[in-house]
C-alpha cells in the first residue's frame, strides 16, 4: 500500500495496513491489542494472522507486560493501544519490564498528541514523547504521514531493542512521495533556507511546512527538518543548520518540556547555543474541540509558527 | 411522586432522547453504553442520591462516578434534566470552550463528581470517597458505574479487594452488564463469567437484576443499603443500545454518532416504546 501525496489519511490507517505486509514478511511479528482494535486498525492484522493476535481486554499493563514475554521468546511484539494509556497506563511495565531487558517490543500506539481531538484530555497524549523519551534505551519515533509511516514501521521491526512509534487519530496530510527513505535517528531536511531553522515531528511538519511558506511571502527564508526520531536525536542535522541559521523553532503537538523541544533545547545548550522558541502545549491540559480549532487556541497554528520564527529571529539579533 | 415507577419510566424515555440528540448534534460520541444505563442513572438521580442542583458542591451530597466515562451523554443529560446547567447546553458537547467534555471533568461540568475515561480507575475513587465518609463521620453515600469491558482491567480487582477489606459499605457499584465492548462481545474479547462468582470470591455482596426493570433496581438499592461491613454489587443485566432497534445489542453503536436521519427515527421508536 502507498499513499498519493496531498490525501489526507489518519497515520493509526497507514499502520494497519502495514502492519498487515510486515506479518506477511516476518512470521515473527505478533500483535498485541486492547479491545480497540477498530480504531487502532490490528483487526486487519487480526483478520490475516488470527494465530498471532491477541486481544487481552481493556488492560494495558496486562497487554504490555504480556508483550514483553513474548519478545523474551525472540518475537518481535507489537503492543497497539492510545498513547495515554501506553506511556502512562503501562509506563512501569514499558521501563522495567521492556526497556530495561532491552526486548523487541514495538509499541505503537494511536491518538497521540491532541489529534483524538473531541475526545477530550483523557485520551489527547500530549506528554507521551517526553515520558518515553526518559526511559533509557528507549527509541521515539512520530512520522509524519502515512508513507513516513510504513517506512518507519518496518525500520522499527529491524530496529534491535524497543520502540515507541507515535500515531494520529485524525487525518494528516501526505507529504512524502513512496520513494522516501526513512532511516531511525536520521532526520530529513524538508525545505533549505537561511534565517530560521523550524524542527518538527508528526502532524506538525505540515503545519511547519506551511508556515515556511508563509513566512518565504515576507521574505524570511525558514529551513524546515522532520525530525521523525526524537530518540536517537539527529545532531548532524541539527548542527549543520543551526551553523547556518543561528536560531532554531521547535514545533509538537505535545507539552513543551521533555519532548521535541526539550530534546532539541539540551542538545544546543551543551553543543551549539542559540536562541530556541518551543511551539508546543505550556503547562496546561488542551480541551475537547476540533483539531484545528484546538491548535488555534493553544497557540500552535500555523500563524503562531510563523510568530515564533520572527520572534527567535530577532532575538538572535539580540544574544549575538 | 418521584419514586413513582411511571413517572421513573417517561424521565427515562427523556433521558435516552436527549442523550440521542447530544451525540448526534456532536457527530461523535458513545450511545450504546449510554442508552443501557439509563434506567440505572434515572432510578439514581431521582430515586436514590441525595444531591441539590443548587448546591453541587455540597460536602454532605452523594457522589456519583461513571467510571465508564465514555458513556458521559447518560450523565450529561440527567444533569441536565435535574437543572444543574440548561437543557440547551447539552448541544455543546465535544465543542470547543465548552463544559461538557468528550469525557467528564469535575472542574468543567456542574455535578459531575470525579473525571472519567481512563476505564479501571473509577471504583478506587470511590473507595476514596467511601473511606472518606467513614473518616468524617458523614452519612453520604458514594455509587459508582462500571462498564462490563471495563471490568477487564486489573485495577478493578485490586479495588475490589480493598472494599472488602476496609468493609466498604457506604459504596455501591454497579455493573452495567450490557455484555458488549469495544470489539466485540465480552465472550469475543475477555470472557467474564462467572462473574457474580468472581464478586462473591473477593467477598462482596452481590445483587442480580435486570438492569431495565425500575422495581428490580430500587428493591436492589434499598438491599445494598442495609447491607453492613461489606460492599455491594449489583449486575445489572442491560442491552446495549436499548430503546433504538437498530442500536440493540449491535457493538457498531458503541462509539459512534447517529445521523439526522437516524436521529428521528430512534426518537420515534423511543416516543413509542417501540
Ligand atoms: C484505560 C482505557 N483503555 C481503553 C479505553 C478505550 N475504550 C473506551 S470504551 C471501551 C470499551 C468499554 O466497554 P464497556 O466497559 O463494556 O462499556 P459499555 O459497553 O458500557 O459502553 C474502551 C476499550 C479507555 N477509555 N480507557
Amino acid at each position: 500500500m502507498t499513499y498519493k501525496t496531498g490525501d489526507w489519511i489518519p497515520t493509526r490507517d497507514a499502520y494497519g495496513e502495514a502492519l498487515c505486509e510486515l506479518g506477511e514478511k516476518n512470521k515473527k511479528v505478533v500483535v498485541f491489542e486492547a479491545d480497540i482494535s477498530k480504531s487502532t486498525r490490528t483487526n486487519l492484522f487480526g483478520k490475516k494472522f488470527p494465530e498471532r493476535y491477541f486481544n487481552v481486554g481493556v488492560a494495558e499493563q496486562n497487554e504490555m507486560a504480556i508483550a514483553a514475554g513474548a519478545a523474551m521468546c525472540g518475537k518481535i511484539s507489537f503492543v497497539s493501544t492510545y498513547a495515554v494509556f501506553a506511556s502512562m497506563r503501562a509506563c512501569e511495565q514499558v521501563r522495567t519490564f521492556v526497556a530495561y531487558p532491552h526486548l523487541n517490543v514495538k509499541i505503537c500506539p494511536s491518538h497521540g498528541g491532541i489529534t483524538p481531538a473531541n475526545d477530550g484530555v483523557t485520551h489527547q497524549g500530549t506528554e507521551d514523547l517526553g515520558i518515553m523519551r526518559t526511559i533509557p534505551g528507549m527509541t521515539v519515533l512520530m512520522p509524519a504521514d502515512a508513507n513516513a509511516t510504513k517506512k518507519l514501521l518496518f525500520a522499527a521491526a529491524e530496529w534491535d531493542g524497543p520502540v515507541y512509534l507515535r500515531l494520529t487519530r485524525d487525518s494528516v496530510p501526505i507529504i512524502y512521495d513512496e520513494k522516501t527513505d526513512f532511516t531511525i535517528g536520521k532526520g530529513i531536511l524538508l525545505r533549505e533556507g537561511k534565517d530560521v531553522t523550524i524542527i518538527a515531528l508528526g502532524d506538525m511538519v505540515s503545519k511547519a511546512l506551511d508556515a515556511a511558506n508563509l513566512l518565504s511571502t515576507e521574505e524570511i527564508s525558514a529551513e524546515v527538518i522532520d525530525m521523525h526520531t526524537i530518540k536517537p536525536l539527529d545532531g548532524d542535522i541539527i548542527l549543520n543548520s543551526v551553523k547556518k541559521t543561528r536560531t532554531v523553532v521547535t514545533v509538537e503537538d505535545h507539552q513543551v518540556e521533555c519532548g521535541l523541544g526539550g530534546a532539541v533545547s539540551e542538545f544546543l545548550g551543551e553543543n551549539y547555543p542559540v536562541p530556541v522558541r518551543r511551539i508546543g502545549f505550556r503547562n496546561t491540559f488542551a480541551e475537547s474541540g476540533e483539531y484545528e480549532l484546538l491548535l488555534e487556541k493553544y497557540g500552535m497554528s500555523v500563524k503562531h509558527i510563523t510568530a515564533g520564527c520572527l520572534n527567535s529571529i530577532k532575538m538572535k539579533g539580540k544574544i549575538r | 411522586m418521584e419514586k413513582d415507577i411511571q413517572f421513573l419510566k417517561d424521565t427515562a424515555k427523556e433521558l435516552r432522547k436527549n442523550i440521542l440528540k447530544m451525540v448526534c448534534a456532536a457527530c461523535s460520541g458513545h450511545p450504546g453504553g449510554a442508552l443501557s444505563a439509563a434506567e440505572i442513572i434515572t432510578a439514581l438521580y431521582y430515586g436514590e442520591m441525595h444531591v441539590d442542583p443548587k448546591n453541587p458542591q455540597d460536602p454532605d451530597r452523594d457522589r456519583f462516578i461513571l467510571s465508564k466515562g465514555h458513556t458521559c451523554p447518560v450523565l450529561y443529560s440527567v444533569l441536565a434534566m435535574k437543572g444543574y446547567f440548561p437543557l440547551e447546553e447539552l448541544q455543546t458537547l465535544r465543542k470547543i470552550n465548552g463544559r461538557l467534555q468528550g469525557h467528564p471533568d469535575m472542574n468543567k461540568t456542574p455535578g459531575v463528581d470525579s473525571t472519567a475515561g481512563s476505564l479501571g480507575n473509577g471504583l478506587s475513587i470511590g473507595i476514596g470517597m467511601a473511606l472518606m465518609a467513614k473518616l468524617d463521620k458523614k452519612s453520604y453515600r458514594t455509587y459508582v458505574l462500571l462498564g462490563c469491558g471495563e471490568l477487564n482491567e486489573g485495577l478493578i480487582w485490586e479495588a475490589a479487594m480493598a472494599a472488602a477489606k476496609f468493609k466498604i459499605d457506604n459504596l455501591l457499584a454497579i455493573v452495567d452488564y450490557n455484555r458488549l465492548q469495544l470489539d466485540g462481545t465480552n465472550d469475543e474479547v475477555m470472557p467474564l463469567e462467572p462473574l457474580a462468582d468472581k464478586w462473591k470470591a473477593f467477598n462482596w455482596n452481590v445483587i442480580t437484576i435486570d438492569g431495565h426493570d425500575f422495581n428490580q433496581i430500587l428493591g436492589a438499592f434499598r438491599k445494598a443499603g442495609e447491607t453492613v461491613n461489606q460492599p455491594t454489587v449489583i449486575i445489572a443485566n442491560t442491552v446495549k443500545g436499548k430503546g433504538v432497534s437498530f442500536m440493540e445489542n449491535k457493538v457498531d453503536w458503541h462509539g459512534k454518532a447517529p445521523n439526522k436521519e437516524q436521529l428521528e427515527t430512534a426518537l420515534r421508536e423511543i416516543e413509542n416504546d417501540i
